[in-house]
């Protein structure tokens, strides 16, 4: 009980820290479950974060570092006390913009808003790129498939599945 | 730019099942386009202006971006309740494959052909990023029709992109520059 007290409390802070999406706190995960609480290794951390990163929303490590620590009670402890905290401050802020109705400042706002949504999705796309993507064959297979979504009809799963048999080809 | 959406909201059932759908096809990634792809597109249950603002939004609290981009929508297409329908939708799939995936590395950490499908994942990864790029185009071809959108939308993909400025310090100049965008034409 001790453990999934200190797991929510952890995991509820971290929450509320994560401005931009789960990433930018995974440095202080690090050094909370492995340096301070001894919960799992540095190594087990990386090979967590690695079976992870393909499983969305995001953050999901928590969920695998909670199952460690605390067993299955342990991992829905961490994605309650992951996502929890955040969510409940979207909702707030999703309910303000509701109750503003059709105020003339909201509609200014909305279309101010459009180019900065957009912007930051691209701008996303690229950076995750760049961080994460280092040789020709993952460039080109991120270029092909933005091409080939972006301009014609092509199912993505299609496209995905394209994409993860030639690199296993490439790797083989 | 398009308009409002004229349905009714969906059952709670409907859109527990929507975000199920979406929560089991973004494996590997591309969730925000799978979100649009799934509401936008197939259901209609929100237009694209909607889209952005509650993304704008999602990304203006902390916490996973799509996560609080599904408690938005579920909020304001089913109140409270569809906001934990949306979300454990969502969840669900990742949730029960992620566990399996635990157990499994606890098990037994050397699992044989893990190199081909770790190539496998880097490659599906590889193309969700494209798959968001694609979402991120596709949104600017129906949204954009002025330059001076058109400028603020290529400031933040540089000052992100390429000059990997982080996203809270641009949103905090870009929000207000790009408000003053649209006044200006407003005034225009």
């Amino acid at each position: 009980m001790a453990t999934l007290l200190q797991i929510a409390g952890v995991f509820g802070v971290l929450s509320l820290l994560a401005f931009g999406g789960g990433a930018a706190v995974l440095p202080d995960m690090q050094r909370q479950v492995v340096d301070v609480h001894h919960w799992i290794t540095s190594r087990e951390f990386l090979d967590m974060f690695a079976l992870s990163r393909a499983i969305p929303p995001g953050s999901m490590i928590v969920v695998l570092i909670g199952q460690k620590t605390a067993g299955i009670a342990g991992a829905l402890v961490a994605l309650l006390a992951m996502f929890g905290p955040s969510s409940l401050l979207a909702f707030a802020l999703g309910r303000l913009w509701h109750r503003a109705g059709a105020a003339a400042w909201r509609e200014t706002l909305e279309q101010a808003m459009a180019p900065v949504s957009i912007g930051v999705t691209i701008a996303s796309g690229i950076a995750i790129a760049r961080s994460t993507e280092h040789d020709w064959a993952t460039y080109a297979v991120t270029a092909a498939t933005t091409l080939l979504l972006a301009l014609t009809r092509l199912h993505p799963l299609a496209v995905m599945g394209g994409g993860a048999l030639l690199l296993a080809l490439v790797s083989s | 730019m398009a308009t409002r959406s004229t349905q009714g909201p969906p059952s709670l059932a409907t859109l527990f099942l929507s975000f199920l759908t979406i929560g089991s096809t973004s494996f590997g990634g591309g969730l925000l386009g799978w979100i649009r792809r799934e509401l936008v597109e197939r259901r209609g249950w929100i237009d694209d202006q909607q889209f952005l603002v509650f993304y704008g939004i999602s990304q203006m609290v902390p916490g996973a971006t799509n996560v609080n981009l599904s408690v938005i929508i579920g909020t304001q297409l089913r109140g409270i309740p569809g906001a934990f329908a949306a979300v454990a939708g969502l969840l669900l799939a990742p949730l029960a494959i992620l566990l399996a995936l635990g157990a499994l590395y606890f098990a037994a950490r050397n699992v044989p052909g893990s190199r081909l499908i770790n190539a496998a994942l880097i490659g599906a990864g590889a193309a969700a990023i494209g798959f968001n790029l694609a979402t991120g185009i596709r949104l600017a071809h129906h949204n954009i029709r002025r330059i001076g959108p058109a400028v603020v939308a290529a400031a933040i993909i540089v000052g992100i992109g390429i000059l990997r400025i982080p996203l809270l310090e641009v949103l905090l100049v870009m929000l207000p520059a790009s408000l003053l965008v649209t006044l200006a034409e407003r005034a225009r």
